[in-house]
């Protein structure tokens, strides 16, 4: 064997002894870092994908207010102001679905695998992938609030509760990030993620309170659209954003999200623990 | 102590049975060749000693630590280049060795050094701040085993490490895993290719339907099964005849002497020599002008184990 070999004695593998590398929940953190560090550092590399997601809700932004906007009207709202809100929500928690194709992306292509043979914290590659995504989703939520600020909307209820109902709502999309993992290390490639992860929302974010009060609708479906927990967060964050009393839809909403965040991460940390594929 | 140990591994998906009874040993420094056709189970033996896929029954371990009970101490250990590049398209070579330092918890700085070592080693330097995605196949097949070396694994797995490549890549590979393995890391590669494990292994196992079949070097396995092929040219055809019966006490049983020409080919034993041919036919007044012992390629090791073609 004579050709391309290097002469780099210094950097061959010299096998070592073994060693136990230290491990607990430090590392854990910090692991989980690093993995989002490896989905967040790309994402100023990609901005055609960080502007076309931005794009559409800035479509609906623009459809609703203007196309659909004249003829609806919501008692008691500017519907701007009602209308807005929903907007971000829905966005958000599509954003959501970035973390299954993502899982299903990295599975197909065996990185996976790699990372799973690391002596890392095996749950951290989930976490990892999760919190990256929400800073995705905070980045495409402050083009949002740029726009809808251009078209008039405005923090009725002032900065504070601005900020909490944007919290809300990205804490909202987080756990809903929990159900995509699921899905996403569940499903067997990129394309069945594509639309595993969305076909879902679609329903979920119409039927509900996010585009029009939920009383003009038919009573089976009121029923469903006010029992659904995207209505109750966005009630929520409308009524921070807005200045008025949320009632009750706060803490619901939180508990919502506490409560799907903690199944959902259980579920989908089993099930990739689990998961054998060939 | 062997450093890499499988007994009896067994795993069935679904109606395929993978693993069906797989034993492997490996010792320390030694390079174990597993070899088989596609679908004969060499990837999920390897994803099993590797912590990533559960048997259904059987024993491994690595470095004495079970891979079931105690996956994390296993994985401290082992350096794993799987069937396709795992790598992230998205990030530079660079990026890609530091995480891979970084997760083994090295600190910033030391996994900086450790990427840049590696990507002098394997020729990398120029395409170390590009993404990964725009790297041809050896390359990204280069970066993958760079990754898997990051930590100074004690032993490791190369999954058909040149599968999908062009010829030249593929010398290029063998000749970085040659280098590799000749300072003593232990390491278990699958391969499809005969050449490859008859090049690059110490030993070699061949695998069929989830179990090994054989195993020895590559001389042991070539000997046990005969197939040594004695080719004897003579200057005069006219002596042929006469030869015929010298040389056929020689001929391995169940088959016969080919003549083409002045030519004679015949399957003999691994023990038979040169010499002791052309003594044989000197004696016998037919002397040879050139005698030669090819031993049997690899393929026609496998045929004769398995009873089909490897078809690559």
């Amino acid at each position: 064997m004579t050709t391309a070999t290097s002469t780099n004695t210094a950097a061959r593998a010299t096998p070592t002894t073994g060693y136990d590398l230290p491990h607990g929940l430090v590392w854990a953190a910090r692991d989980a870092w690093n993995e989002a560090g490896r989905h967040m550092r790309v994402i100023p590399r990609n901005m055609d994908l960080l502007i076309f997601s931005t794009l559409q809700p800035i479509m609906f932004v623009l459809l609703f207010k203007y196309v659909f906007g004249g003829s609806i009207s919501i008692p008691g709202y500017d519907y701007t102001q009602y209308l807005l809100p929903g907007i971000f929500a829905q966005t958000v928690v599509f954003g959501s679905s970035f973390t299954a194709i993502g899982l299903a992306e990295d599975m197909q292509k065996g990185f996976v695998d790699r990372l799973r043979s690391l002596p890392i914290s095996q749950p951290a590659i989930l976490i990892g992938r999760t919190v990256s995504d929400t800073m995705r989703n905070t980045l495409t939520f402050v083009v949002m609030l740029a726009v809808a600020f251009l078209i008039g909307f405005r923090f009725d209820g002032g900065l504070v509760r601005g900020v909490l109902a944007t919290l809300l709502l990205l804490f909202f999309a987080y756990s809903f990030s929990w159900i995509q993992a699921l899905i996403g290390v569940s499903v067997g490639s990129v394309e069945a993620a594509n639309s595993a992860s969305f076909v879902w929302m679609f329903p979920m974010t119409f039927l509900s309170s996010a585009f029009v009060d939920t009383r003009s609708m038919p009573t089976a479906l009121r029923v469903i659209a006010d029992w659904n927990p995207f209505t109750i967060a966005t009630n929520a964050s409308r009524a921070l954003y807005n200045g008025r009393n949320p009632g009750d839809t706060v803490w619901q909403a939180l508990l919502w999200a506490a409560g799907l965040t903690i199944v959902f991460s259980v579920l989908a940390t089993s099930r990739f623990r689990t998961r054998v594929n060939r | 102590m062997a450093l890499i140990e499988a007994i009896g591994l067994t795993k069935r998906f679904g109606d395929t049975q993978a693993l069906n009874g797989l034993n492997l040993s490996v010792d320390a420094g030694e390079v174990l060749a597993v070899l088989g056709p596609n679908g004969a189970g060499k990837t999920t033996a390897v994803r099993v000693l590797t912590t990533l896929v559960r048997p259904d029954a059987g024993t491994a371990t690595i470095d004495g630590i079970d891979v079931l009970a105690d996956p994390g101490r296993v994985r401290s250990r082992i350096g794993l280049t799987g069937q396709y590049a795992a790598v992230d398209e998205r990030l530079t070579a660079r990026e890609n060795l530091e995480l891979v330092g970084r997760f083994f918890r090295m600190p910033a700085a030391q996994a900086r050094i450790r990427a840049g070592e590696l990507l002098a080693t394997f020729d990398l330097d120029e395409a170390a701040d590009r993404a990964v995605k725009g790297f041809s196949g050896g390359m990204r097949r280069r970066i993958d085993i760079a990754m898997s070396l990051v930590a100074r694994p004690q032993v490791l797995f190369l999954d058909e490490p040149t599968t999908g490549l062009d010829p030249t890549s593929r010398l290029v590979m063998w000749d970085l895993i040659h280098d590799l393995v000749t300072q003593g890391t232990t390491t278990l590669l699958t391969t499809q290719y005969l050449d490859e494990a008859d090049v690059l292994a110490n030993r070699i196992s061949v695998v069929d339907h989830g179990r090994v079949i054989a195993e020895g070097t590559s001389a042991e396995l070539k000997a046990k099964l005969g197939g040594y092929v004695a080719t004897i040219v003579f200057a005069d055809a006219t002596v042929i005849d006469g030869a015929r019966a010298t040389l056929a006490p020689l001929v391995s049983a169940g088959s016969s002497i080919e003549v083409h020409a002045s030519t004679v080919t015949l399957s003999v034993t691994a023990t038979t020599t040169t010499p002791q041919i052309t003594r044989l036919l000197d004696g016998a007044g037919s002397a040879p002008l050139d005698v030669r012992i090819e031993p049997p390629t690899l393929d026609d090791v496998f045929f004769a184990l398995t009873g089909h073609r490897d078809e690559s």
